[in-house]
């Protein structure tokens, strides 16, 4: 055992470090720095700048597009970008979709998706939930029937994330309704301007637009668009859904958000003095950091067994991580909220220049962190609720 | 000891009850946040007609004579509704002033105002520096012939922007954080001399950046010399009151989560049968009514004499109702799953409001810290 990085490692991290300060726009950084999400022309160049370097999908193989990396490298490149803070590859392509496709798709599939999801030519979103599937993501309903050489989809996906943005949506429809509830799925990609597709807004609680609801009225989606086996996308799915809980742990996001912590309650007084100085305060960040340090090393445990299992199965342990690190990150957005005090009260609008501080009632720096605070309650419903994770562990840890 | 409610008390509580459920559903609350002010005139109107607006006041004065009970009722009914309007500024904070600080006079001309629903009152305490500072005051008032002059920047004044008056802390002697020399003066808001900006806050409410160049106060509250004991008194009130909207806000949090779970279908089943979340929605009923308690002891204490037992008893009533608020708010959110992140459905509102109202006049941290600091509550045997 050596939790150690080797000098290759170490220089490979400053490399990293050096192109993100040289490319990464100003604009964005302090966008998200103000803990905004980046706008989609944002998230567009940098993963072009990212693709033109070949760094587009930290864990692809070489053949498919990425860079070949190693476990380690693929983790310093990731907690280098969180901590920038700059945009990650977009998830919906490079962790979700884009494995899928090198994992079960065809050679087609592969020659015709994987490039322009790289570059980010087709932004993708997942139609995976529906209003009456949610944590039983297996009871879905949309219907997908063949007829010829198409499938026609009815159904209603909902809280489908930036699909506002989405030229793709990749699908779990029902195509057996008489097979048991997990052998009747399969996975198609569906390009979002056939006709037939409705998209609707939903407004989350902080004010953003970032879900909607997606409809499909007899919508054609041609054969060769099928992931795998028909039938078989519950497969497709499970593999998704490892991947996706994996990717909540965001170790490198939290430390940079407990740096931006750091930053704010110097700022902000309390009692007359900086945050800061409050022993009290410090003592509650401290005790975050240090659970951060063990989900640091937690994450890469498992990433070291990653490599030695043989199976495509999710490994449960992916579910330690998403509950820690959704936990982590609600605590952090919760404790800059506090350090704004009151000034966290004004409404800005995330979705507007300037968060809504034209009457300027607020320091920027306390902006909209009431609204994060908000938003990120969704951290432990979404991608599988942190109750659902627990279910999982019970199971499949503890045989109960 | 004895818990029950009067008659009257009854008949109040249900009278503010009938009024909401006719006035303030979900939608009605939507449209109310849209009108130009924030809120409803019209209810507004409706509180003047049941004497919510003159609750608190002396019957010969023109109010109603009720006490901190009959406030908490009232805060909590609307706390349930989460309200827009100004009744916490004008009748619970704004009330509190003219009660406990104002000439015979001064209350003569103001109280008929509020309780007929005419006069607006909002209390401009907070600067951008003084967080939860009560004394932390650098806005000042200068002698100017017979009366006084204010300037500087007060923050988040709630409900500022639809004001008619405002109710200033300001500096008369003494450096910044100095617990002497604050005066409470009475501002006309159209005086020349004030400058307000409105904004919306997170939870749907109002409030307003206020600066005061030369304004003119109209009067003084209580001593100039050293107002700070008639703050403290008025904010411990209206903690008080903050606890029944709380207690009001959470019974409805925990009450859409609970029928929620009993409808919502997963996995073949309403997700109410599995047990993790029963658990977790029996640990949100033991908070709500451990907060429930708490806004009694709280009206019960709003009437104590002794400053500090009443400044020690507020303290204790903040952290439990804010621990509370924030494990019901969360979890109310968490249990219903994605449809409660969402503008449309209320329960998001609730968990706004409950998050609000937990840093009005200072968070649980920051109590804890207080009661700690004065060696808790407990005495060493
Ligand atoms: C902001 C946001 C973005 C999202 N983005 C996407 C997206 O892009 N694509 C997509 O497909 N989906 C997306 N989702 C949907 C998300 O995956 C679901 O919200 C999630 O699966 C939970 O489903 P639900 O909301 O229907 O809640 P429900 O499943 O109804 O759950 C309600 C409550 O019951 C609990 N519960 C349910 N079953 C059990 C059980 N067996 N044991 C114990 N507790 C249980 C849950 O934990 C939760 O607390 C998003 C959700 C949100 C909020």
């Amino acid at each position: 055992m050596d939790l150690r990085f080797t000098d290759a490692e170490i220089a490979f991290r400053q490399e990293v470090r050096d192109f993100i300060a040289k490319e990464l726009p100003v604009a964005t950084r302090e966008r998200m720095l103000a803990g905004k999400s980046p706008t989609k022309q944002m998230v567009v160049d940098w993963q072009r700048k990212l693709n033109a370097r070949g760094w587009a999908a930290p864990e692809w193989p070489k053949e498919a597009g990425g860079p070949g990396w190693t476990l380690a490298q693929r983790y310093i490149f990731r907690e280098e970008l969180q901590q920038a803070p700059a945009p990650s590859p977009l998830g919906f392509n490079i962790n979700m979709c884009g494995p899928v496709i090198i994992e079960f798709g065809t050679e087609e599939q592969k020659k015709r998706f994987l490039p322009r999801m790289l570059n980010l030519d087709d932004w993708w979103c997942q139609g995976f939930s529906e209003p009456g599937a949610g944590s039983d993501l297996a009871g879905l309903k949309t219907r997908a029937v063949r007829e010829g050489d198409h499938y026609v989809v009815n159904g209603q996906k909902t809280w489908t994330t930036l699909a506002q943005h989405a030229d793709w949506i990749f699908l779990l429809v029902r195509t057996d309704p008489n097979a048991k509830k997990q052998e009747g799925i399969s996975f198609l990609l569906c390009d979002m301007k056939t006709p037939g597709i409705t998209v609707r807004p939903i407004i989350t609680i902080e004010g953003g637009h970032e879900v909607n609801e997606v409809f499909f009225d007899d919508v054609k989606v041609p054969v060769e668009n099928l992931v795998g086996q028909e039938n078989r996308g519950w497969d497709c799915a499970k593999f998704l859904l490892g991947n996706e809980r994996f990717g909540q742990a965001r170790v490198g996001a939290s430390r940079e958000r407990i740096r931006r912590l750091k930053v704010i309650a110097q700022e902000s007084l309390d009692g007359g003095r900086p945050l800061m100085e409050d022993p009290e305060f410090r003592r509650k960040v401290t005790e975050i950091e240090v659970e951060l340090k063990a989900l640091e090393m937690t994450v890469m445990r498992v990433i070291a067994t990653e490599t030695k299992r043989k199976d495509k199965k999710p490994d449960p342990a992916t579910s330690v991580l998403k509950i820690k690190g959704t936990e982590i990150q609600q605590l952090c957005s919760e404790l800059l909220m506090k350090a704004a005090g009151p000034y966290a009260w004004v409404d800005g609008d995330p979705d507007e220049e300037g968060g809504g501080n034209d009457v300027d009632v607020a320091p920027d720096w306390a902006l909209g962190l009431a609204g994060v605070y908000f938003n990120w309650r969704k951290q432990s419903i979404y991608g599988g609720s942190n109750e659902i994770q627990r279910n999982i562990m019970a199971k499949a840890f503890l045989g109960l | 000891m004895d818990f029950d409610l009067s008659e009257e008390q009854r008949l109040l509580q249900d009278s503010v009850a009938k009024l909401l459920a006719d006035k303030y559903g979900f939608e009605q609350r939507k449209a109310y946040m849209k009108a130009p002010e924030g809120w409803s005139r019209e209810v507004w109107s409706q509180f003047a007609e049941l004497g919510l607006l003159g609750l608190p006041f002396a019957e010969d004065e023109g109010g109603f004579g009720g006490g901190a009970v009959d406030t908490l009722l009232v805060a909590e009914q609307l706390g349930r509704a989460i309200t827009l309007e100004p009744w916490l500024s004008t009748v619970v904070i704004g009330g509190g002033f003219l009660r406990n600080g104002a000439s015979a006079e001064l209350r003569s001309a103001m109280v008929p105002k509020i309780a007929a629903g005419e006069l607006l009152l909002a209390f401009a305490q907070a600067e951008r520096q003084s967080r939860y500072d009560l004394f932390d005051v650098a806005t000042t008032a200068k002698k100017d012939g017979s009366g006084w002059s204010i300037t500087g920047r007060k923050g988040y004044v709630v409900h500022g922007d639809s004001a008619d008056a405002l109710i200033v802390t300001a500096r008369t002697a003494g450096g910044q954080r100095d617990q002497r020399g604050i005066g409470v003066f009475l501002v006309d808001a159209k005086d020349p001399g004030v400058q307000r900006r409105g904004y919306r806050t997170v939870d749907g409410q109002r409030a307003a950046e206020v600066e005061f160049a030369n304004a003119r106060a109209e009067a003084v509250l209580g001593n100039p010399e050293h107002g700070l004991p008639l703050v403290d008194q008025v904010v411990d009130e209206t903690i008080a009151a903050l606890a029944g909207e709380a207690v009001g806000a959470m019974q409805v949090a925990h009450d859409m989560t609970v029928d929620y779970m009993k409808t919502r279908q997963q996995f073949g089943r309403p997700i109410g049968s599995f047990q993790a979340l029963q658990h977790r929605a029996a640990d949100m009923l033991v908070a709500l009514e451990q907060a429930r308690s708490m806004s009694y002891f709280a009206a019960m204490s709003a009437e104590e004499r002794d400053p500090l037992e009443r400044r020690k008893a507020m303290a204790t009533v903040k952290v439990q109702i804010g621990r509370s608020a924030r494990f019901v708010g969360q979890q109310s959110i968490q249990l219903h799953g994605g449809i409660a992140m969402t503008m449309e459905y209320a329960c998001g509102h609730y968990f706004k409001r409950l998050t609000v109202n937990d840093a009005m006049f200072g968070d649980a941290d920051h109590y804890v810290r207080y009661l700690a600091d004065i060696g808790g509550l407990v005495q060493a045997a």
